[in-house]
């Protein structure tokens, strides 16, 4: 049996996604240069949150190839061209939770624009989940340890500190909010591909 | 050639071109150089003023630390006092060169302990230093007193705290974004008690806390303080009690500007800026606020230097900043004053000669801020000695660059940074070409460029045929084939650092430029067409420059991933790691 990614491949998910951005930026994918592809170390964006944690450490050597949710764009690494050290300074700004609310982006697979939410305004992932449900019109199945979100085709998955995408519902609510970035809403083979994991 | 023969027989030796001067005379009129270029023209005049120059040569410049071995500087200047050591490609900046590549110091203390034991100033830039190195800075010289260090990785704060335990003449402490293991504030404290020599000291981009009653008590004792830059955790009640310690600094690096203060503290606050008469430089201001940027505006009347790269400002509360900071010459702001803020700064600053215009969220692909055309096209009427531009935005016309270079032409650094790889002139959909042709017609003077957006090989040409002062050049996502990189080697005579990243550049480019190369302090080519034949054909013609590849994990056998390639009278490295390949 063949897994959930051929299915993928074959329906060209990216092709037919509507999203909000700038002109031609999803041009950058078909279009980029040699680097992109032959970039084989994690995605810079994890790179440079990993480095977060060890500040010392300039290499993207000591990251693994590691799987993430496909982020909106291919980020090329190095680019633009800000020093190392200030990137670490600006990720450290924008972690730090700005003490009005705790807004993050959620975007939806198949959803022609993305929506913001104030994690602070709910209590509980339940919460949450139902607020989300009524934003998008849809439904998220049952949250189980084991297989994830069982009884629907959307999975709700969040980037962390570190850059890895998460599935909701793992952690402590009060870690979840502490290091949840942005969320997204995914849908169909890969949304049940997480579930498997 | 005797050199004692001039005081004996000055008319042959005049016939004979021999300098009329005794040794000693000229040695005293060349110690009155001090740019190292004018140094370096002075020694190729002939043999006796190679002699003078070295002998009264106290501070040495190396650009690139592999160009030459510590031995043979040591051998041909024994009169040193102040070396600078620049290190690994600055596209390590960005993280394009893996850990331990290499350019440690090590082996320069190690020749210098011995040659220069009387050395006092180390800067050093993008080089790998280890808190052993630290530590035997201070220990092994005595007279050591200046550190600087920008970029620079392999310590931590314990090599801090060496510094400041055993040099006891140290005047300078400058620690600027290195990649550093911050093991804590201590080491402030280990400046002993009776230590007041000190002038300069920044450790604005240190994480942890310092201890602020030492910080305090240093900053008292310390009568010659000049230079204060403080890191974020220093809050303002703190920072007001050391200025009132220090108030004859001419440059101030704040610490937080978090409005938490009451309206004692403030007045006082408020007080102590009014006594900064001298303040021509000022930094820091993180988490600065309409709320309390008015206190500072005292202090602002004789600023030259302004760096709100901290400070995530507003437009309106620059504007108002700026209302009270008539001398400005260099500024350097987030992105997030945006366009209105620009305007606000052609309409203050007529003396403005250098603007940096960072990015506040440089990878959040989704935001629309920040600046525009419109920004820089309003400085560059408002500010025509503005000659140093760094300049990041998403949009960008070349009609707009043609207008801001007709306002101002006397740029020297022109960088412009459109941050979506290849992207044209959003107006008109056409490539880049013509803003950068207009760059390199107009500004005659033009020494440094960064391009970006969608270009063809019509920039390449423009720059050879017109950038005749150029020296430094960095492309990324650009070009059409070899021509273009063909182009700039073979027009711009002046080119020493030319810097390429993710173009379509191959081997007949890297090969064109063979005769160039020596008279360049490096290339450097990653994710280019560039393959190792062809850099094994370049090394093997040019035996005197070093050809180094590293490749990335899975290329293929033939790529030529990341090229570096400079000149040196030192050989291959010695100290290359495995995955740096000397051809």
């Amino acid at each position: 049996m063949e897994g959930p990614v051929i299915y993928a491949n074959d329906l060209n998910l990216k092709a037919t996604e509507l999203r909000l951005g700038l002109p031609g930026s999803d041009e950058l994918e078909k279009q980029s240069p040699p680097s992109v592809k032959s970039n084989k170390r994690a995605s810079p964006e994890m790179a440079e949150d990993s480095r977060l944690k060890s500040s010392s450490t300039m290499s993207n050597a000591e990251n693994g190839d590691q799987e993430t949710a496909p982020p909106a764009k291919a980020q090329v690494v190095g680019w633009p061209p800000i020093r190392s050290y200030r990137k670490n300074s600006l990720q450290a700004k924008k972690s730090e939770a700005d003490g009005a609310g705790m807004y993050v982006k959620v975007s939806m697979d198949g959803a022609p624009y993305l929506r913001k939410i104030d994690l602070k305004v709910y209590k509980s992932y339940q919460e949450l989940l139902k607020a989300l449900e009524n934003m998008f019109k849809f439904t998220i199945g049952e949250y189980s340890e084991r297989e994830g979100y069982n009884g629907s085709d959307y999975a709700p998955t969040y980037e962390d500190k570190d850059g890895d995408w998460m599935l909701v519902g793992d952690v402590p609510w009060d870690m979840f909010i502490s290091s949840c970035k942005r969320m997204r809403i995914m849908k169909g083979s890969e949304a049940r591909g997480l579930g498997c994991l | 050639m005797n050199l004692k023969r001039n005081k004996e027989s000055p008319e042959s030796d005049e016939l004979n071109g021999v300098s009329p001067f005794p040794d000693e005379v000229l040695e005293r009129v060349l110690s009155l150089l001090k740019s190292h270029k004018d140094r370096s023209s002075v020694s190729l005049v002939c043999k006796e003023w190679y002699n003078a120059e070295r002998w009264s040569r106290t501070h040495v410049f190396i650009g690139n630390c592999y160009s030459v071995s510590p031995e043979i500087v040591a051998r041909r200047f024994p009169n040193i006092r102040s070396v600078t050591l620049k290190g690994k490609p600055r596209f390590s900046d960005f993280n394009l060169v893996p850990m331990n590549w290499g350019a440690d110091v090590r082996s320069w203390l190690d020749v210098f302990a011995t040659a220069y034991p009387f050395l006092e100033e180390l800067r050093l830039k993008r080089m790998t230093i280890t808190d052993e190195s630290l530590e035997s800075l201070g220990r092994k010289f005595p007279n050591f007193k200046a550190l600087s260090l920008l970029s620079c990785d392999g310590f931590s704060t314990d090599g801090l705290g060496a510094i400041a335990t055993h040099c006891k003449n140290l005047t300078q402490l400058d620690i600027q974004e290195n990649g550093i293991d911050d093991l804590g504030g201590g080491w402030l404290s280990c400046f002993p008690e009776n230590f007041t020599s000190l002038e300069i000291l920044n450790f604005a981009n240190l994480n942890s806390d310092v201890n602020f009653e030492a910080l305090e008590r240093l900053v008292s004792r310390c009568k010659s303080l000049k230079v204060l830059k403080v890191n974020k955790n220093i809050m303002l009640d703190q920072l007001q009690r050391l200025l009132v310690h220090a108030p004859r600094l001419m440059e101030l690096g704040t610490g937080s500007f978090l409005p938490e203060l009451t309206a004692c503290q403030y007045a006082e606050l408020e007080s102590a800026f009014n006594n900064c008469k001298n303040l021509h430089t000022l930094s820091g201001l993180w988490d600065a606020t309409t709320l309390y940027l008015p206190a500072l505006y005292p202090a602002c009347t004789s600023l030259t230097f302004l760096n709100l790269n901290d400070a995530a400002l507003q437009s309106g509360e620059l504007a108002k900043l700026l209302a009270h900071c008539p001398l400005l010459r260099r500024l350097w702001v987030l992105d997030t004053v945006e366009d209105r803020g620009l305007e606000a700064v052609g309409s203050s600053c007529p003396l403005l000669e250098e603007l940096r215009v960072f990015p506040a969220d440089p990878f959040d692909q989704d935001i629309v801020h920040g600046v525009t055309e419109s920004g820089f096209i309003a400085v560059s009427y408002g500010c025509p000695k503005l000659h140093y531009v760094l300049y990041f935005c998403r949009q960008m016309t070349n009609a707009a660059v043609a207008t801001i270079v007709q306002n101002c032409p006397d740029f020297t650094h022109f960088r412009l940074c459109i941050m979506d790889p290849g992207q044209p002139d959003y107006l008109t959909n056409e490539p880049m070409d013509e803003a950068f042709g207009a760059v390199v017609k107009t500004c005659t003077k033009l020494q440094r460029l960064a391009v970006s957006g969608l270009l063809t090989d019509l920039t390449f040409e423009y720059i050879g045929n017109y950038a005749k002062n150029l020296e430094t050049l960095s492309v990324a996502f650009a070009g059409s084939g070899d021509w273009g990189m063909q182009c700039v080697l073979s027009g711009c005579p002046k080119l020493r650092k030319l810097e390429i990243r993710d173009c379509p550049f191959g081997n007949a480019a890297l090969l064109s430029g063979l005769e160039k190369y020596e008279s360049m302090r490096s290339l450097w080519m990653s994710a280019c067409n560039v393959t190792m034949n062809g850099c094994r054909l370049l090394a093997r013609e040019m035996p005197r420059l070093n050809v180094e590849v590293m490749k990335d994990e899975e290329s293929e056998d033939s790529q030529a991933d990341k090229v570096y390639v400079y000149r040196t009278v030192a050989g291959p490295r010695t100290d290359a790691p495995p995955f740096v390949l000397t051809l």
